[in-house]
């Protein structure tokens, strides 16, 4: 990505998660809470820094994105309302409409769905892309 | 009608005499100009701008009409600029409907360390009346000498 | 009217530059009513004020206007002027020349237009202006210092050294506040009661101060100078004449189930009781709601065993009325409930624990006689972990959104004192920022680093999560490290926010002061006016302001003396003439100016009207000119039109919307 579209993708960020990160007062009270931390290399408090330093490409590369567990504890505990689980959502869904570009109908995915699924992962994956 | 016959709008403000006229004061002070065509009447709040002034104000032929007071919870006296805001709104949106545009009437609030917003509003405001030209509305033909 | 007088005033070059000044006064001397008009360097000089007394005398003017600088700037000056030469002060208008109208204006022509057209304005306004008079009012010589706390305390001892009467109402059974229930006070860890005490003494034994304990404001009226106040003096059950404060009645009470206020929570006491042994009054009282024989008649000890005859199970709440001439808010702060905050235990474990609970237990005094000890089995903890910024800073509803300013100090003079006492005890204190502005108050929190050993982590705490072995986990992060910890705790200390006594709300209605979202009241200026409030006659003293600690408590509550001192030094207080007005043949009654009044001015009265022949009694707005401070929000209010602002009437205004628009 290019300077000035890092630029859009840090706007788009902040809009479909609906934060502002520049309410962040660093605290790190989310990374205190994530249980996928260990695993993150960018970590939770820092999700916040990357939109605001419009770093979105380097954002868009970390494995953090698919650690994420959504489990919203940081979204939950956040004093400032800042929701990092939120703004990691958003990059997540940015890469992913990027990457397969058109989207399944809701009518093909039952043929998809394998009966060993189990029952959680797709909630947990609903759950994870709605908006 | 001024020598270069450019239109020369009449422009009425009122300045509540704690936050928005020491801003024009502060303005003054600073050397920022703004269009001769503002005129300001000091009142002790903003709330003290009975609607019937603006009315009486178009009626004697004013082009615009703006009203400045301190900035919403820093009223001088704690509730007036609350008032204030209702009042005109009301007022604003009922001389809209009765042909004086939006444009012509306006709440700014303006504090007294804000010379640069005195300025810069009033100089917005003067330019957005002279695009609309006169007002003829409202004007009263028994007031016209 | 006609005489009216223009002095154009040249001010140097700065209004002469931009303004053809003759071509003003001969404007000027064209309009209705102008008798004399004339020009002069420096109209604020001593020579230019003889030329205005001059003229004033001589050509017997009944108005003058000056066009000069800005009246903000030198309307007091003229209006003394015109006094001197024999003119009512307000009958002189200033036509601001120069910040309005020659500095900001380069071009002649065009200034000199809009000076004339803003003369013209002020010459039409002038010709509507009536003579008015600043009132008088007398002040009451003795002051209300609401909350008897090291604020109020301190207030109350400044005034009555002064000279002036002062009475404390303090809601609880004694005075001392907060800073009685503190262990040691920071930077220089005195301790608190050995500060405290002998100034709640000296308030007592003090000739000129009466202290109301367990009494409240119930309803205040009036206005500075003059306010008349209602407080409720709570039914004590225990005759304070008589009472010796022996104690007796508090040993022998059998109901002891009640939780002790001043040891928060954490012991229990009797229900009839003093809350400390230093209290002042030193006179116990009776909580109806645990008390035997007041509940169900069954008891009756404490009766018995008083040598004194003091007890009196039929007391009444007393209402006592007293004029005072100024009231001090000093009504403190609570420390939040900290139910939106599962995530750190505190209501799961007793082992987490607030700040202030801390305190009590490191007091001698207090539930473990300061033995540092898990509430939950009395063992001595070995780790102790801090826990910065609860509820403060939170921008998300659930805590408040302002600093709670004092933490960071006092848990680091926490985690000095366990340091010091117990060495081998373990402490870590989780930071988002550490805030130490004030005097060696820096230096004690590097002391805490450096000298004591204190392990301060910056990141805040996810969660705390008691554990089977009665341990607590306390996982956190180093955010400079990016590491996420998992810390052992036996003890978890929270910082909860602060936020003001629920009181204030109530009081501050009572008083017409303002209140922000917090609940803080608001002062009348932020930077040049902190300990008065936008009501006349009020003072804020204390956290009831703002968050702060006790040495700027102190200075506020000296500051709100001196305000008060000065006040109560006045033996008039002239009252400012611009006030609103009701014509009584329009005024129907309706109420709608008494409810859009800030100051609580408007009042009704039933008056006998002459209304053209017509003779009847009317209810009309009657002003008070001592709390009216002219904004005119009633004026435009009242829909019969009754209601007009001397100084600023509508026919004056719109004379000048006229004389601009002509």
């Amino acid at each position: 990505m290019s300077h000035a579209n890092n630029k859009t993708a840090a706007a788009k960020i902040a809009e479909i998660s609906g934060t502002n990160p520049l309410k962040c007062m660093k605290c790190g009270k989310c990374s205190a809470s994530c249980p996928a931390f260990d695993k993150m290399d960018i970590k939770p408090h820092q999700f916040v820094s990357y939109v605001v330093n419009e770093d979105i490409d380097a954002l868009a590369k970390c494995e953090s994105l698919w650690y994420c567990l959504s489990c919203f504890a940081c979204v939950e505990r956040c004093p400032r309302d800042v929701k990092p689980g939120k703004i990691v959502d958003a990059a997540r869904q940015m890469v992913v409409r990027q990457k397969g570009g058109n989207y399944l109908s809701a009518n093909e995915i039952p043929a998809l769905i394998d009966d060993d699924v189990p029952q959680q992962l797709l909630v947990s994956a609903f759950r994870k892309f709605r908006r | 009608m001024s020598i270069n016959q450019e239109f020369k709008p009449k422009i009425v403000a009122f300045c509540c005499n704690w936050c928005s006229y020491a801003g024009a004061d502060l303005a003054g002070g600073s050397r920022l100009s703004y269009p001769a065509d503002v005129k300001i009447i000091r009142v002790p709040c903003s709330c003290r701008v009975n609607p019937m002034f603006i009315l009486r104000a178009f009626e004697r032929g004013a082009d615009g009409v703006i009203i400045c007071g301190c900035h919403p919870g820093d009223c001088h006296y704690s509730t007036g600029n609350y008032y204030a805001r209702r009042r005109m709104t009301l007022l604003f949106s009922m001389l809209d409907y009765l042909g004086i545009e939006k444009e012509r009437t306006r709440v700014e609030w303006v504090s007294a360390a804000e010379g640069v917003k005195f300025s810069t509003t009033m100089n917005e405001f003067v330019s957005a009346v002279r695009e609309l030209g006169p007002n003829r509305r409202l004007g009263d033909l028994r007031c016209k000498d | 009217m006609n005489g009216i007088g223009v002095f154009v005033c040249h001010c140097g070059s700065n209004i002469a530059a931009t303004v053809d000044v003759k071509k003003v006064v001969e404007m000027a001397k064209l309009e209705p009513g102008v008798v004399h008009a004339e020009e002069y360097q420096y109209m604020c000089s001593e020579a230019g004020q003889e030329r205005i007394a001059k003229a004033i005398r001589e050509k017997k003017l009944s108005g003058i206007v000056v066009c000069s600088c800005s009246p903000r700037m030198h309307e007091t000056t003229f209006r003394k002027c015109a006094e001197k030469a024999g003119l009512n002060p307000y009958m002189v208008e200033i036509a601001n020349l120069r910040e309005q109208c020659s500095w900001v204006h380069k071009d002649i022509n065009e200034g000199t237009e809009k000076a004339v057209i803003l003369t013209r304005a002020a010459i039409a306004k002038v010709s509507l202006n009536t003579s008015l008079y600043a009132g008088e009012s007398g002040v009451t010589k003795r002051a209300l210092v609401i909350g008897g706390g090291i604020a109020g305390i301190q207030t109350a001892l400044d005034i009555a050294d002064a000279g002036y009467e002062v009475d404390i109402v303090e809601k609880t059974p004694s005075i001392g506040g907060k800073m009685a229930q503190l262990d040691k006070t920071f930077p220089t860890l005195d301790c608190s009661a050995c500060i405290l005490t002998p100034k709640m003494v000296d308030a007592a034994a003090h000739e000129k101060i009466n202290i109301y304990s367990y009494s409240e404001v119930e309803k205040v009226s009036g206005f500075v100078g003059d306010f008349t106040v209602d407080i409720r003096k709570k039914a004590r059950y225990v005759n304070m004449d008589k009472c010796t404060g022996c104690g007796a009645c508090m040993e022998k009470c059998p109901s002891k189930k009640a939780l002790s206020e001043f040891n928060s929570g954490l012991s229990t006491r009797p229900a009839i009781y003093t809350p400390f042994a230093q209290a002042i009054p030193n006179v116990p009282v009776i909580d109806p709601s645990q008390c035997l024989k007041l509940k169900n008649d069954k008891c009756g000890l404490c009766e018995r065993v008083c040598q004194a005859g003091a007890i009196d199970y039929k007391q009444e709440d007393e209402i006592v009325t007293r004029k005072y001439g100024a009231i001090v808010v000093a009504t403190g702060f609570e420390v939040i409930k900290l139910d939106n905050y599962d995530e750190y235990a505190y209501s799961q474990s007793k082992d987490v624990i607030t700040s202030l609970e801390l305190e009590r237990i490191m007091n001698a005094a207090g539930p473990t006689k300061g033995h540092l000890e898990r509430l939950s089995d009395g063992k001595a903890p070995k780790n102790i972990v801090f826990i910065q910024c609860v509820g403060s800073r939170c921008a998300d509803g659930k805590g408040k959104s302002y600093c709670s300013k004092i933490c960071c100090m006092y848990t680091a003079k926490h985690a000095i004192l366990i340091r010091d006492k117990y060495p081998d005890v373990n402490v870590t204190v989780f930071y988002i920022d550490v805030r130490t502005p004030g005097k060696n108050f820096d230096e004690f929190y590097r002391r805490a680093v450096e000298e004591y050993g204190v392990n301060y982590v910056k990141g805040q705490v996810g969660k705390v999560t008691p554990e089977p072995n009665g341990k607590l986990t306390v996982h956190g992060v180093d955010l400079l490290d990016n590491k996420q910890l998992k810390v052992e705790a036996d003890m978890v200390v929270l910082a909860a926010a602060i936020e003001p006594s629920p009181e204030v709300r109530n009081i501050a209605t009572m008083l017409t002061a303002s209140i922000d979202t917090n609940n803080f009241i608001t002062e009348a200026h932020p930077k040049l006016r902190p300990v008065e409030s936008p009501t006349a006659g009020v003072f804020l003293s204390g956290i009831c302001q703002g968050p702060k600690d006790i040495p700027e408590t102190v200075s506020q509550a000296g500051a709100a003396a001196v305000k008060v001192i000065g006040l109560l030094a006045k033996d008039k207080l002239l009252t400012n003439p611009c006030t609103a007005k009701a014509d009584e043949l329009l005024c129907n009654g309706c109420s709608a100016c008494f409810n859009v009044c800030p100051y609580g001015a408007i009042s009704y009265e039933d008056k006998l009207i002459n209304d053209h022949g017509v003779r009847e009694t009317r209810r009309v707005a009657v002003v008070n000119n001592a709390l009216c401070q002219g904004c005119g929000a009633c004026t435009v209010t009242c829909p019969s039109g009754a209601m007009d602002l001397q100084g600023f009437s509508n026919r004056q205004i719109i004379a000048e919307v006229d004389a601009i628009c002509r």
